[in-house]
């Protein structure tokens, strides 16, 4: 297949770019989880603010954009490790990681409304109902102490993708705006449920008994060195893993026939079908596919912190879960990362502003899609194997 | 002797009370090129609509090949190998050349999940090997296209748009190409070489069948081989270019009655 590659040689891309992000990153994660005084957050934020803009003047998008893609499995490699090393730099500290945690959790389960919505095109406003199920999940199976937690966590997929079979008649039959309101609906339904149902615990809620591999009780801080880490230290090292498999899987679906198949739907359903592509196969596919990564994330959720009720689960944090796929930008795994950062951590870190902070987080998403309608980190177009451009 | 390949039998389609397509019947054989005219809101379009199973019929029977097609959805007429073209381009504009053409062709690679996210390799010879043709394909319409195999459809001027759409409809080897207004929006020269591709990639293969709706005169009398005329959902007149050019009727359907 030389011929292939002659029309368009791939340019060696540095790797200076990407690893100058990643060290970045890591280091203004890290300083922003544990800035604790307000004129620290503020100066972080508009610290960030300036060099996104700045970055914007000088063109670094593209540069570091064609260095990663040219290296793209270093790169992931090198974010995993810029991951752990903030992990293990903050490993005493339990607010900062419970933090984190929560990021990576929104973060797989904006992978699983990006599968629905950014690529498929169906908007799931029940997110949290989803994520709901796999912690309601795992707060019934922990009651029985035989049932491996790794399994319950694999659960907690499967009654998510149990319950939205719930919904598959109605989804794959209505569009557009129609299948939006029967997600809202099944939201509304979910949380009343549970608020009703007494062996769920009703609105106060069950306890969740916490992850446990084999030796390993994540509830005990693991001792290193000598000195004893948080707790959550268990749960932000077994997220980083389940992000990591999650993340792979998501790109490998993005990068295949089926992932063509889900965009061909999204952007003509009528010219998708007269090609033999199948809507309602894939339609279904997203849907339950989605919903299995938003059980998983909330079964880890709920065992991390250890007691769920409705009121956590409710149609205002589907609406957060939709806008970090919004605000990321539809079908960018990375801008989910980035955007699920935002929405956790902003108003936890903006406690200066009291309730206006949600303003302000309003008002960031209206700006994005005025501005920015793509996302802050717009979804690139499909290369099936990055850093061989040309197909080869 | 012809044999037939598509046969309309008195096929009739009403949108509530408007009767779009009223008892139409015709025929289409093997390896011809026929011309589907009328004016605006005859029911040429209508007709794709119906064939390709998007949408049902209210009377009548469609059979393709010696099976009845009636009553197959899109995806099953598809698998019997129609393809067509939009009257407005309907390709999917942020993906790239080669996944728009690839959507053509889609339905016969492995769609589980596990072949998809496990067995990478099976898939990467799949893509390679695709490569390859859609590449090919593409460079009989256009060396330059041929080129930019993985930049973005929605960059391309009309006539790439085109050409690509017709690529499409030809990855998968069909045996009957139905193009609708293929001309819309092009000019004459640019219409003239698209249609002198779409000759050459048909004379390479077997038996290609064409229908083709268009409002292009000079294409129609350039290309077909037999030409029907609908008016109103009703076919008023059928025959080569030269016969209905002079039928009264069409002259009447397409500049009114004095």
């Amino acid at each position: 297949m030389s011929d292939i590659a002659i029309d368009a040689p791939a340019r060696p891309k540095g790797l200076l770019p990407g690893a100058a992000t990643i060290l970045a990153v890591s280091v203004y994660g890290w300083a922003l989880l544990t800035a604790e005084e307000d004129w620290q957050v503020i100066g972080l934020l508009v610290l960030a603010a300036a060099v996104g803009l700045v970055g914007k003047l000088a063109g670094l998008g593209p540069k570091v954009l064609a260095s990663w893609s040219s290296n793209e499995a270093t790169m992931n490699g090198g974010a995993v490790l810029g991951l752990l090393a903030v992990i293990f730099a903050l490993s005493t500290q339990h607010f900062p990681l419970l933090m984190l945690t929560t990021t990576l959790l929104y973060f797989i389960a904006s992978l699983g409304l990006n599968i629905q919505f950014g690529y498929t095109g169906m908007v799931n406003f029940a997110g949290a109902a989803f994520f709901g199920a796999g912690a309601y999940t795992a707060a019934v199976l922990g009651g029985y102490a035989w049932i491996p937690p790794l399994l319950t966590i694999l659960a907690g997929g499967v009654v998510a993708m149990v319950l939205s079979l719930l919904l598959v008649y109605p989804i794959v039959r209505t569009t557009g705006h129609y299948a939006a309101v029967v997600t809202i609906a099944f939201g509304v339904l979910f949380k009343t449920f549970l608020e009703v149902n007494e062996i769920l615990g009703g609105p106060q809620g069950l306890m969740v008994e916490s992850m446990k591999l084999p030796g390993w009780d994540f509830n005990n801080g693991p001792v290193l060195f000598g000195v004893e880490m948080s707790f959550y230290l268990n749960y932000a090292l077994f997220a980083t893993a389940l992000v990591a498999l999650i993340f792979c899987l998501v790109r490998r679906l993005e990068r295949s026939w089926l992932g063509l198949h889900m965009d061909a739907v999204r952007l003509d359903e009528t010219a998708a079908a007269c090609f033999g592509i199948s809507v309602h196969r894939t339609k279904i596919l997203a849907f339950l596919s989605g919903n299995f990564i938003l059980g998983i994330a909330g079964a880890l959720y709920g065992m991390m912190i250890s007691f769920i009720a409705p009121a956590s689960f409710t149609f205002s944090d589907s609406l957060l879960m939709v806008s970090i796929v919004l605000l990321g930008g539809m079908g960018s795994p990375w801008g989910g990362a980035l955007a699920a950062a935002i929405v956790v951590l902003l108003p936890e870190k903006l406690q200066v502003l009291q309730e206006y902070r949600f303003l302000l987080f309003s008002v960031l998403v209206m700006l994005v899609l005025l501005f920015r309608p793509d996302g802050l980190l717009p979804r690139q177009i499909r290369n099936y194997f990055p850093g061989r451009e040309g197909g080869k | 002797m012809s044999e037939r390949l598509l046969e309309f039998q008195a096929v009739t389609k009403r949108f509530g009370g408007v009767t779009a397509l009223d008892s139409f019947s015709m025929h289409l054989d093997k390896g011809e090129i026929l011309g589907l005219i009328g004016p605006n809101g005859s029911g040429k379009t209508t007709s794709f609509n119906l064939l390709t199973g998007i949408y049902p019929k209210t009377g009548g029977s469609i059979h393709f090949d010696d099976r009845d097609i009636s009553s197959m959805s899109a995806r099953e007429v598809y698998e019997t190998g129609i393809v067509r073209t939009f009257q407005r381009s309907r390709l999917c504009l942020p993906l790239s050349i080669y996944d728009n053409i690839m959507v053509g062709d889609t339905s016969r690679l492995p769609k589980g999940l596990w072949s998809n996210l496990v067995r990478r390799r099976a898939f990467r010879r799949q893509y390679e090997e695709t490569f390859k043709v859609a590449r090919d394909l593409v460079a009989t319409f256009s060396g330059n296209l041929a080129d930019r195999m993985l930049d973005p459809v929605g960059a391309l001027p009309m006539i790439e748009r085109r050409r690509i759409e017709i690529c499409r409809a030809l990855i998968s080897g069909p045996r009957l190409l139905l193009l609708d207004e293929p001309s819309a929006g092009m000019t004459h020269d640019e219409t003239n070489q698209l249609m002198s591709d779409i000759l050459d990639v048909r004379a390479r293969g077997e038996g290609l069948s064409i229908i083709i709706v268009e409002h292009e005169m000079g294409v129609i009398e350039r290309i077909t081989d037999r030409c029907v005329v609908l008016s109103y959902g009703k076919k008023i007149a059928e025959g080569t270019y030269a016969e209905i050019a002079c039928d009264k009727e069409v002259q009447n359907a397409y500049l009114g009655v004095d």
